[in-house]
């Protein structure tokens, strides 16, 4: 690959997966908006808010650490955009598929909470510091069972012989739901659900928006963020709202249908890639948009408990599934 | 800003998106645990009663119905009832109907506005926008019978202004069969929805001795489990004849808890006892005159002549609401003006229900009592330019000096600035 076809390649995914991010929370918003019975905003309504957070004074508070405070954002942006490098999209193999693998996805998933709460300890305010201590919990909360679920789905394709371990260029390659045996699809079933619970939490969407609770912190670790920094975290949820479905669905749901309409070269390649950001958005449909409308915000405890507990045990269980699926397949 | 053993103070309000009123919590929080709260109220004070004072009767009534945008029939009630006793009016059967009528229309509104701002609290705005889109039925009903969503301007001295014609009854008879139909849906939402349990079963308990002991009114009391309603208590009106029975969660086969979810069922059943009662007033309504003062300028001319005081109470949709008057012969206005709102009785119940809760649970706590601050809010003392406090003792000094003062006719400003 030549160091211009890379960068090429690297500006449309940034650029295209920047700009898709505002486009589907401009959906989420509209069809959140229906289901309560509301008219809701026009779909170009992120598009907006960004613009104008961006001409927008923005000011830091006097007791903040200054650097730390204006750092944070751009560290959350970075972060969440360079995991949509590593994802593969559709037809289209990850820019950086070489170079980086699954754990490293998710630890670049974990960056903006951890840049989120950083910000939110550095803006100096009480309510932030609430804000940022919850972000820190549902990071330690929810990590386990995301982590179960996707080396669960890894370590059973490198049992099969599937490519790189790790990487997700081979997961998508080789769908497992054909590979397994019954048991193994309980199993990759109950996996996916995990990762579909876990979603919301690594968003901080309702009921999982404990960090930011509006009502109870007005705002927590955002509280003291406006104008370009506040942008900036906003267009790092958008793409990490992205990133999070891309992943769900290409550990899970890595199929084109090309093949199926008997397509070839540039036309199948345009459906795939059509096909699979349908596909990211319904992940984020289901697991974002109708969650957050039918849900009250839970308590940082509760949802401690649910993920250590509940989620985990579920998640285990489904591992524990896919062990025995090896015995008996192989 | 942490301090030792890792106390931190969080402020709340007076400007937070959890009140949607002025008032100012300084709670002591340990990690995600309350510790301690202290409570300071005054943001809203308009100094209504001393406008009052300075005004004639008439005017003073539509100074009551805007103590509170939302219960705004119950302070005009309450201080009609007050006059009345004070200056001897008698009321119409069919306006005392009437009135009724209207207070339980607003109790149906206040109810389900909470309920909406409850949702919001919590983080349901689904539930916040479905229960306040129900909301705009009965808020089109007051429209229809009296012109406005809120402030009817309907009870006056010796009856009502308006009339409830023939024409009217098929749409309020169709508003409580919607409402009667929603009810259940409404019941189930609330009540039977897993995360809204989650977050209000064992929140903010206020049990039946504490509400008992701070003398708390109104549905915040009855979730604890007190039989506590003025309609059932001391009737007026006509609620003795209506047989008004005091709701509490023993009606929805629930022991009281006295947690933020008993308050919840208890709002939720008095909104289908409100609409019982409308019914019933609007079969039984007698026919006849709705005010013994059709003139207003002789009802002025009738309360310059009156002489004495008198005390008016109200159910209002958050609790006992009392008005006391006191009238003088050869003075227009209102000598003393006394107004006692809900919230000032449910404030401090506030404390015992925050102890040991978590910082999530604030704003449905705050709202739980449904506080109403600008009904409440009737001293705010300033010294030199800087908010103060004044204890008990010097409290009580201060007051009797200003109603001595009052009632002579004094000028009301005391010498360093204070209760007014």
């Amino acid at each position: 690959m030549s160091a211009l076809h890379f960068v090429w390649q690297a500006a449309a995914v940034l650029v295209g997966g920047g700009l898709l991010g505002l486009v589907y929370k401009g959906f989420d918003r509209k069809l959140a908006a229906r289901m309560q019975a509301r008219i809701g905003p026009p779909l170009r309504q992120p598009f907006l808010d960004v613009g104008k957070l961006l001409v927008k004074e923005s000011v830091v508070p006097k007791d903040a650490v200054g650097w730390l405070f204006r750092a944070m954002p751009f560290l959350a942006v970075v972060a969440s955009f360079t995991v949509l490098l590593y994802l593969p999209w559709g037809p289209f193999p990850a820019v950086l598929g070489g170079y980086g693998d699954a754990i490293l996805v998710l630890y670049l998933l974990a960056v903006p909470a951890l840049a989120m709460a950083l910000g939110g300890f550095a803006s100096g305010s009480p309510l932030a510091t609430v804000g940022a201590q919850r972000e820190i919990v549902m990071l330690m909360s929810y990590e386990f069972p995301l982590a179960v679920a996707v080396v669960g789905v890894v370590w059973r394709l490198a049992t099969l012989g599937g490519g790189p371990v790790f990487s997700l260029g081979a997961i998508a390659a080789a769908p497992l739901w054909a590979q397994v045996g019954p048991l193994g699809v309980i199993g990759l079933a109950i996996l996916a659900a995990c990762l579909l619970i876990v979603t919301p939490a690594e968003l901080s969407k309702i009921p999982f928006d404990i960090p930011e609770a509006e009502t109870e912190i007005a705002g927590g670790l955002m509280v003291e963020y406006s104008g370009t920094y506040l942008a900036l975290f906003y267009l790092a949820d958008a793409a990490k709202t992205i990133a999070m479905a891309a992943l769900v669905v290409t550990l899970f749901a890595p199929y084109g249908i090309a093949g199926l309409l008997g397509l070839s070269g540039a036309g199948a390649q345009a459906v795939d890639l059509v096909f699979h950001l349908l596909k990211i958005f319904v992940v984020m449909f289901a697991a974002v948009t109708t969650v957050r409308v039918a849900m009250a915000r839970l308590k940082i405890d509760q949802v401690a408990r649910g993920f250590w507990l509940q989620i985990t045990a579920v998640a285990v269980a489904g591992l524990v599934l896919l062990v025995l699926d090896r015995m008996v397949v192989g | 800003m942490p301090e030792t053993q890792n106390v931190y103070e969080i402020p709340i309000g007076p400007i937070h998106p959890a009140l949607k009123e002025p008032i100012r919590f300084t709670f002591q929080v340990e990690g995600e645990r309350i510790r301690g709260v202290d409570v300071r109220a005054g943001f809203a004070h308009r100094g209504i009663e001393f406008m009052a004072m300075k005004r004639n009767l008439i005017q003073t009534l539509y100074l009551s119905e805007r103590i509170c945008g939302i219960c705004s029939i119950s302070h005009p009630i309450a201080i009609t009832l007050a006059v009345e006793r004070a200056a001897g009016i008698e009321v119409p059967p069919r306006a005392q109907y009437l009135r009724v009528i209207f207070s339980e229309l607003e109790r149906i509104h206040s109810h389900l506005l909470w309920a909406g701002v409850a949702a919001h609290e919590l983080g349901f705005d689904t539930l916040l926008h479905l229960t306040w889109k129900v909301r705009e039925q009965v808020l089109d009903i007051l429209e229809e019978l009296s012109g406005n969503r809120i402030d009817y301007a309907i009870p006056i001295y010796g009856g009502v202004r308006r009339d409830i014609v023939p024409a009217q009854v098929p749409k309020v008879e169709a508003m409580v069969r919607y409402y009667r139909g929603l009810l259940d849906e409404l019941l189930d939402a609330f009540l039977r929805d897993p995360s809204v349990e989650a977050r209000t079963r064992d929140v903010g308990i206020l049990t039946a001795q504490e509400a008992d002991s701070l003398c708390a009114v109104g549905p915040t009391a009855r979730a604890s489990g007190l039989s506590k309603d003025v309609r059932q208590d001391r009737p007026y009106l006509v609620y003795g004849e209506l047989g008004v029975r005091a709701i509490t969660p023993r009606d929805w086969g629930l022991e009281p808890r006295g947690d933020v979810y008993d308050k919840a069922v208890v709002r939720l059943l008095e909104i289908g006892q409100s609409l019982d009662l409308i019914e019933k007033c609007l079969y039984e309504m007698p026919d006849g005159e709705i005010t013994s003062f059709p003139k207003i300028p002789a009802l002025l001319a009738y309360l310059k002549k009156a002489e004495g005081e008198g005390l008016g109470w109200h159910e209002a949709p958050r609790g006992e609401v009392i008005h006391y008057i006191r009238l003088e012969a050869g003075v227009e206005e209102p000598v003393v003006w006394k107004v006692k709102a809900p919230t000032y009785s449910n404030l401090m119940s506030w404390v015992p229900m925050f102890r040991d809760q978590e910082v999530a649970d604030i704003p449905i706590i705050a709202a739980s009592i449904d506080p109403c601050m600008c009904c409440m809010d009737r001293v705010h003392v300033v010294r030199d330019g800087s908010p103060g406090t004044v204890l008990k003792e010097e409290l009580l000094r201060l007051s009797r000096a200003k109603t001595e003062r009052v009632t002579r006719h004094l000028s009301p400003v005391p010498r360093h600035g204070g209760a007014a």
